[in-house]
């Protein structure tokens, strides 16, 4: 009688198979989409008479990238790690200070009285501008407003906006309006005021 | 002792688990089929510019994406190396946005129509010329609801 085939040890090919399928799990990247949103403004229509809202000249604050990507807020060349705190200050005029914004009380629908800024940033870009410029100018916009957000969420409700209940990130967001507005495009002439 | 152990090797037979890499092998195809992989295939180079406040889209389904980079080294002989706009896998015109946009509203129900969100992906490099000129076309579609595509900011970054 001959002997039998031994049996191969196959316990390890389960190991290895794991080993295979734990690194496709790893590695495969699942792409998921991110990124900055935005909403565009409507086109206004033709045959309306544009109305351009007047708005007072210390409510808003021009934040410009031209073509080398410098960037000037308000009026003054800045470096882009110093505009939120710039935006921030513009956004919540601490010291109720002539030069900036005003403040408009506002009667916040479950919440009460606010004073509310009436602070616009209007972004402007020049056709030359580099996008990475441009996000990362629109970043720090973004995250000017969400830190005032945040604080007003802090102080009002003892928790990051992110956190809050629906209705009280709707208060949040209309105690801290996000005036963000994008002119609409023109060519920014490399043009000396002074 | 050694008289218990024998009798139990000789009575009880090692479970087989000759098996087990054959179920472990199925999750693996199982999930390297699933494993949706891009379904256009890019046609321009993009590098996405970084940004930290950064928002998940929430409903894929209802994204269109618009790539917009410098063409891939194929076709830099026929198109050059100038950014241009792609749409599904072709190049694409700013007149092409408006076909685009109403093809994939057609495509979804009536009731997500207002959520539909165009994913731009744009490459850092890219000047903002043709950036707001496709902008300019989605105001005039009226798909105002827009995402800049960015990756997570890394350590040491700037511009």
């Amino acid at each position: 009688m001959a002997k039998p085939v031994p049996e191969i040890n196959a316990g390890s090919m389960a190991d290895i198979a794991f080993l295979l399928l734990i690194f496709f799990l790893v590695t495969t990247s699942m792409d998921v989409d991110k990124g900055i949103q935005r909403r565009l403004p409507p086109m206004p229509d033709e045959s309306q008479q544009v109305e351009a809202e007047q708005i007072n000249k210390r409510n808003i604050m021009v934040v410009l990238i031209n073509s080398n990507d410098r960037l000037f807020a308000g009026g003054h060349e800045m470096h882009i790690t110093m505009l939120k705190d710039k935006v921030k200050e513009f956004l919540t005029n601490p010291a109720n200070l002539p030069n900036l914004p005003e403040k408009r009380e506002r009667d916040i629908e479950g919440f009460g009285p606010v004073m509310v800024s009436r602070a616009v940033v209007s972004l402007q870009n020049d056709r030359g501008t580099s996008y990475n410029a441009y996000i990362q100018v629109q970043n720090e916009l973004v995250k000017a407003f969400n830190e005032v957000r945040d604080e007003f969420a802090m102080l009002h409700f003892g928790k990051k906006y992110n956190f809050l209940e629906e209705d009280q990130q709707r208060i949040v967001r209309e105690a801290v309006p996000m005036n963000l507005s994008e002119r609409e495009p023109r060519e920014v002439k490399t043009r000396r005021r002074r | 002792m050694a008289k218990f152990k024998t009798k139990r090797d000789k009575s009880l037979k090692p479970i087989s688990t000759a098996s087990l890499p054959d179920v472990v092998f199925m999750l693996l195809f199982f999930f390297m089929i699933s494993v949706s992989f891009r379904q256009v295939e890019r046609v321009v180079t993009v590098r996405l510019p970084e940004a930290t406040e950064i928002a998940k889209l929430d409903r894929k389904d209802l994204a269109s994406h618009i790539n917009i980079g410098s063409p891939i080294p194929a076709f830099q002989a026929q198109y050059g190396t100038d950014s241009r706009i792609q749409l599904n896998d072709t190049f694409s015109t700013i007149d092409d946005i408006r076909d685009f946009i109403a093809a994939s509203r057609e495509s979804m129900s009536e009731a997500d129509r207002p959520l539909m969100t165009v994913n731009l992906k744009v490459d850092e490099n890219v000047r903002m010329g043709i950036v707001t000129d496709v902008k300019q076309e989605l105001r005039r579609c009226s798909a105002l609801k827009i995402m800049y595509s960015t990756r997570k900011k890394t350590e040491h970054s700037g511009f």
